[in-house]
Parts: C-alpha cells; sequence; structure tokens
C-alpha cells in the first residue's frame, strides 16, 4: 500500500520535471496528463475517491483538452503537418506512454486487492459523505463557485473575440 | 495495515508546487507558464486532501473541488487572453506584453 503511493510520487514528480522542460507544448501536456494521472492515484490511496475521479474527469480530460485545443488553434498551416508526422515517431510518446503503463498496473493491484487492502490511515471519505458536507455547511461557497464559473464563462467569451478594429478590449 | 506519514504527503506537495513555481520562473513561453500555474494549483489541492485523509475529514475534498473550480476559471480566462494576444502580436513570448499603452 505505502508503495503504491512511493511510486506514484514518483511518477508525478517525475512528469513534472519534464512538463517544466518540454520544448514542444503538446509533449508537455502528454507528461502534464500523465502528472495529474498520478496525482489521482495518489488520492485514491489517501482515501478520496471521489477527489481521484474528478481530477482524471475535470483535470486531466476538460482543462488539458482546453490546453490542446489552443495550442492546435495557434499553429494551423503547412508546419503543423510537419509537426504532426513529427509526432508520429514512437520516440516521442514512449515516455508518457510507459508511465502510464507504471499508473495502471497500480490500479488495477489497487482495485484487485479489495477494500480491506485500500484502507490506509484513515477509512475513505466516499461521495456520500462528500456531498452532504458540500449541500450542506458549505452551501454558501457553491454558490460562490457557480458565480466564478458564469464570469469566467462570460469573461471567456468577450476575451477570446476577435474584433477588426484594432485596439479593441 | 500500512500507515502513510502525512509529512510524505505534504511534501510531495510542496515539491509539485517548488516544480510549478520553477516553471513560472524559468519559462518565458505564456502557455508553459499557464500549464505551471495549474500544476500549483493541483499541488495545493493535494495537500488539501492529505490533510482532509489526516482528519478523515470531507472538508479537504471540499476545498480541492473549489480549487477544482478556481483552475477551471483561471485556464478559461487565461486561454483567452492567449489566443487574443497571439492574434495581436504573434508571439507567445510574456516578455512581448510587458508594456502597457494606457
Amino acid at each position: 500500500m505505502e508503495a503504491a503511493f512511493y511510486i506514484a510520487a514518483a511518477v508525478a514528480v517525475f512528469a513534472t520535471l519534464m512538463v517544466i522542460t518540454r520544448l514542444n507544448a503538446v509533449h508537455a501536456l502528454l507528461y502534464l496528463i500523465v502528472s495529474l494521472l498520478a496525482v489521482a492515484v495518489i488520492f485514491f490511496v489517501l482515501g478520496a475517491p471521489f477527489a481521484a475521479a474528478l481530477e482524471v474527469i475535470i483535470y486531466a480530460g476538460a482543462i488539458v483538452v482546453l490546453f490542446i485545443f489552443v495550442v492546435m488553434l495557434l499553429n494551423l498551416g503547412e508546419a503543423a503537418v510537419a509537426q504532426e508526422r513529427s509526432w508520429l515517431n514512437p520516440r516521442l510518446w514512449a515516455g508518457p506512454a510507459l508511465l502510464s503503463l507504471i499508473l495502471l498496473i497500480e490500479l488495477a493491484y489497487l482495485m484487485l486487492a479489495g477494500p480491506e487492502e485500500v484502507v490506509t490511515s484513515t477509512t475513505p471519505t466516499g461521495p456520500k459523505e462528500v456531498g452532504i458536507v458540500l449541500f450542506g455547511p458549505y452551501l454558501l461557497a457553491v454558490e460562490l463557485a457557480a458565480m466564478l464559473l458564469l464570469a469566467a464563462l462570460v469573461g471567456a467569451y468577450h476575451l477570446a473575440q476577435r474584433d477588426e478594429r484594432d485596439g479593441g478590449l | 495495515m500500512a500507515v502513510l506519514p502525512t509529512e510524505y504527503g505534504l511534501l510531495l506537495a510542496a515539491l509539485l508546487f517548488a516544480l510549478g513555481l520553477l516553471g513560472v520562473l524559468v519559462r518565458r513561453n505564456i502557455i508553459f507558464m499557464l500549464m505551471s500555474v495549474e500544476i500549483m494549483l493541483n499541488a495545493a489541492g493535494l495537500a488539501f486532501i492529505v490533510a482532509g485523509a489526516r482528519w478523515g475529514q470531507a472538508d479537504g475534498q471540499i476545498m480541492f473541488i473549489l480549487i477544482l473550480t478556481l483552475a477551471a476559471a483561471e485556464v478559461a480566462v487565461g486561454l483567452a487572453l492567449i489566443l487574443q494576444m497571439y492574434h495581436r502580436l504573434a508571439t507567445l513570448d510574456a516578455d512581448a506584453v510587458s508594456g502597457m499603452r494606457g
């Protein structure tokens, strides 16, 4: 059980180090996904399965996909095609794939080990407990988060608009 | 039954935060700077989860969810600004927008 934490922690630190040293943004994003998945495994080990699921769905899913969309929007044209060809080089995706394989083996072990192995220092805090607390004492925070997301939606829509006349905004 | 020391979890969070800070300080490509900010926010969330696991309360996960919301909002606005910057200046160099016209 401890080994799962240490392996995932090592993968997270290594992948993060690779993120901040890559030259190509898409390679860095691949390593960023691995880093987030490793942190999700750590959440699972620490008895927070709901947070682990959110980490995978929202961080590694939504936020990184948003990054990839913007990176793809920025370099259009013939250079992008040559870049696409170079991305198919196995040497480039072998690193993230290997790290993901380590996490996959670890996850399979954790799921097959059964609940009594998963429990670490504390009992897991499942989605039910989180939901009860979230919509009880923290209801105001949920409302504020909703306002923040609405503001971000309106702000991103306004900022990403292309106006023809110069010096807008 | 194996017991994980809380210090190790917090140490990992601190390490990831330091790496994100290093990324912000070292890189000048604004997309990499935004990624490093995401790493730092994630490290802060990890610290909350570790603390929540230490006390066996759900509050740590609540704080993580709020940090997640903040990160999503921040990345949406940040990427819109990056698109606008690339559209106007055709560069991703953060130093290119160091001066303000006002």
